[in-house]
């Protein structure tokens, strides 16, 4: 930076190209695995320049893992949970945040204990209670009035079950608390003085003045959906709601058979490729919403 | 920290904040609940309907009895303890470099980030591509003696396949981090330090290591929960090797699924998650003292 370093420039340079392979190394593995036949891909050792069966291969992991219906409810899954998310994490921060309440506390408590609580714990009661929410407003009821309901909803295998689990969980939530108390306390004063009500206060001045942050969540949060595995592979036994991060699980060769990698490769080059390009076109969104959600 | 000016009301927030209320309740506590129950009962016996058996301790006891339960324990700890440190020294020194703001750096900063937005099961089939015994990358070693490398039948191998992959994955993360930590120090310290005379690897070794300390603690506490208890780690595992060869791999959280779904031990599964949020309780209150103590610093 600020003197001539030659040497411990080289040695920079040649350390960064190192790290260059390595990170970029595996996606060019995945890509030109994606592009050989059968044949080229077992061949050992292996051959790092592409070959012609891109489309090929793309077309036989697109049947197996019947990539289309999977890749379209990874979709709307994830833009449902990036958008749920967003509202949910504005409106519950701002009643933390803007009201005096000795309920806040209480409520800021129990969003942040919800970290502690990863899925692979409670796995079970959770698939439990997927298959059947009102399981718990059905016993409130009957341990206190003894009247049985018969009161049902089943979540398994569809996009309301793939969806709000996802989205209850507290990052969100916390990026807009901090995001809140950054803003100058004049804001709400004016407001208040003018004659604006809590409503308009958020709907005219927060969510506005949240659009950065909000870009931000909305990228980790598209990254954070597509990317869930264990609770879609649990919740979607009919094929017809399955994610394609569930459905990469068809691409994988099994023992017996072909080692077709061609195909998985292909296969797992489309399903890792939506948050590949948010993260690569969208970085500074991404990385500005990933630093200030973990504090 | 308290904002001044604040709304008076006292049904509107408790109006705001009941659709995540009602979610956490429905999908965290309420599961927490039963995970809590079942850990400290059994079913009936012949699956008979009523109440569940109260039975204290025991299920514990059966979990801390199992010379298997303490093998997934040390295979948890070792993985996750590598894998962090592999992780975050790599991810350490690209920092570093990156840092030093070279013709070109920012190129590499790019594409860094990259590993992040693969999914840990995606992560987990390529690599197991790439280190296929019979093709990929490695497979030629094979060829000058069979089976010097197979994942597929020696535990070892296995264990340092699935430690890659998360390694790889969490790079992004870290250097993400550890390039907004060091970015945050002032430039003004290092040019004060080289007009003292010290070069490049001094300022690293003595300004900006020491100032990225709280930075790198948040790391390690955060890669060795994740590594630990994180969903990444169920991904990988179940992707590359589910737990095998010879359970060489089943980690505890691959260990809990699996055995609460396919052994149906929900009782067993239920006191070893328990297990793990005592852990996780440790580590998250680790983290939230040290994140308040660096709050009152600035």
């Amino acid at each position: 930076m600020i003197e001539r370093t030659p040497i411990l420039n080289a040695v920079t340079y040649f350390i960064m190209i190192l790290g260059l392979i390595l990170i970029l190394g595996p996606f060019w593995m995945i890509f030109t695995a994606s592009t050989q036949s059968l044949q080229e891909v077992t061949a050992v050792p292996f051959n790092m320049t592409p070959g012609g069966d891109f489309l090929k291969n793309v077309h036989a992991a697109w049947d197996r893992a019947n990539l289309g219906p999977a890749l379209l409810n990874s979709l709307i899954t994830s833009l449902l949970v990036m958008v749920g998310k967003i509202a949910l994490a504005a409106l519950s921060a701002f009643a933390i945040v803007y009201f005096k309440s000795p309920l806040r506390h209480v409520f800021f408590w129990m969003v942040f204990l919800t970290l502690m609580l990863p899925l692979e714990v409670r796995v079970i009661p959770t698939y439990n209670i997927a298959s059947d929410v009102f399981q718990p407003v059905r016993w409130i009821i009957q341990t206190i009035t003894g009247i049985e309901l018969s009161l049902q909803w089943n979540l398994l295998n569809s996009y309301s079950g793939l969806v709000l689990p996802l989205i209850a969980t507290a990052t969100g939530t916390f990026l807009y608390r901090q995001f809140y108390m950054t803003l100058p306390d004049e804001l709400a004063e004016a407001a208040k003085m003018d004659g604006a009500r809590p409503l308009r206060f958020f709907i005219d001045i927060l969510l506005p003045l949240s659009r950065t942050n909000m870009l931000a969540l909305a990228t980790i949060m598209f990254v954070y959906a597509w990317n869930q595995y264990l609770w879609p592979k649990l919740m979607t036994t009919d094929a017809s709601y399955q994610t394609a991060m569930v459905a990469m699980r068809a691409l994988v060769p099994s023992v017996n058979a072909l080692p077709e990698w061609n195909v998985s490769m292909a296969g797992a080059l489309i399903i890792m490729l939506p948050p590949l390009v948010v993260v690569a076109v969208l970085q500074r969104w991404f990385v500005r919403g990933l630093v200030s959600t973990e504090k | 920290m308290n904002k001044r000016a604040v709304f008076k009301s006292w049904w509107l927030p408790v109006l705001f904040a009941l659709p995540q209320l009602l979610l956490i309740l429905f999908f965290f506590y309420w599961p927490a609940i039963s995970v809590f129950n079942w850990a400290f009962t059994l079913e009936p016996a012949f699956g008979g309907a009523g109440e569940r058996l109260f039975v204290g301790f025991d299920n514990f006891r059966d979990v801390f009895a199992d010379s298997e339960y303490w093998r997934s324990v040390s295979l948890s700890l070792f993985f996750a303890f590598t894998a962090t440190g592999l992780s975050m020294f790599i991810a350490f020194i690209l920092a570093i470099c990156v840092d030093r703001q070279l013709k070109g750096s920012s190129l590499f900063r790019f594409f860094y980030i990259w590993p992040y937005a693969i999914a840990a099961p995606a992560v987990g089939l390529a690599f197991r591509f790439i280190f296929a015994p019979e093709s990929g990358l490695i497979a030629v070693v094979n060829t000058w003696s069979p089976d010097l490398w197979n994942p597929a039948k020696y535990g070892s191998h296995a264990m340092i396949l699935v430690i890659i992959c998360f390694a790889w994955k969490w790079i992004g993360y870290n250097f993400i981090f550890m390039t907004a930590g060091l970015q945050s120090i002032p430039r003004s310290l290092l040019e004060a330090s080289s007009m003292d005379g010290s070069g490049p690897v001094r300022r690293a070794l003595d300004i900006q290591i020491p100032l990225l300390a709280p930075t790198l603690f948040f790391l390690l506490v955060l890669n060795l929960t994740e590594s630990f208890v994180g969903p990444d780690t169920y991904g990988i595992v179940d992707l590359t090797t589910e737990g095998g060869p010879n359970k060489a791999t089943d980690v505890m959280v691959y260990r809990i699924v699996s055995e609460a779904f396919r052994g149906l031990n929900y009782s067993g599964a239920a006191a070893q998650s328990l297990v793990l949020i005592g852990l996780i309780m440790v580590f998250t209150f680790i983290q939230f003292r040290f994140v308040e103590r660096r709050v009152h610093y600035k």
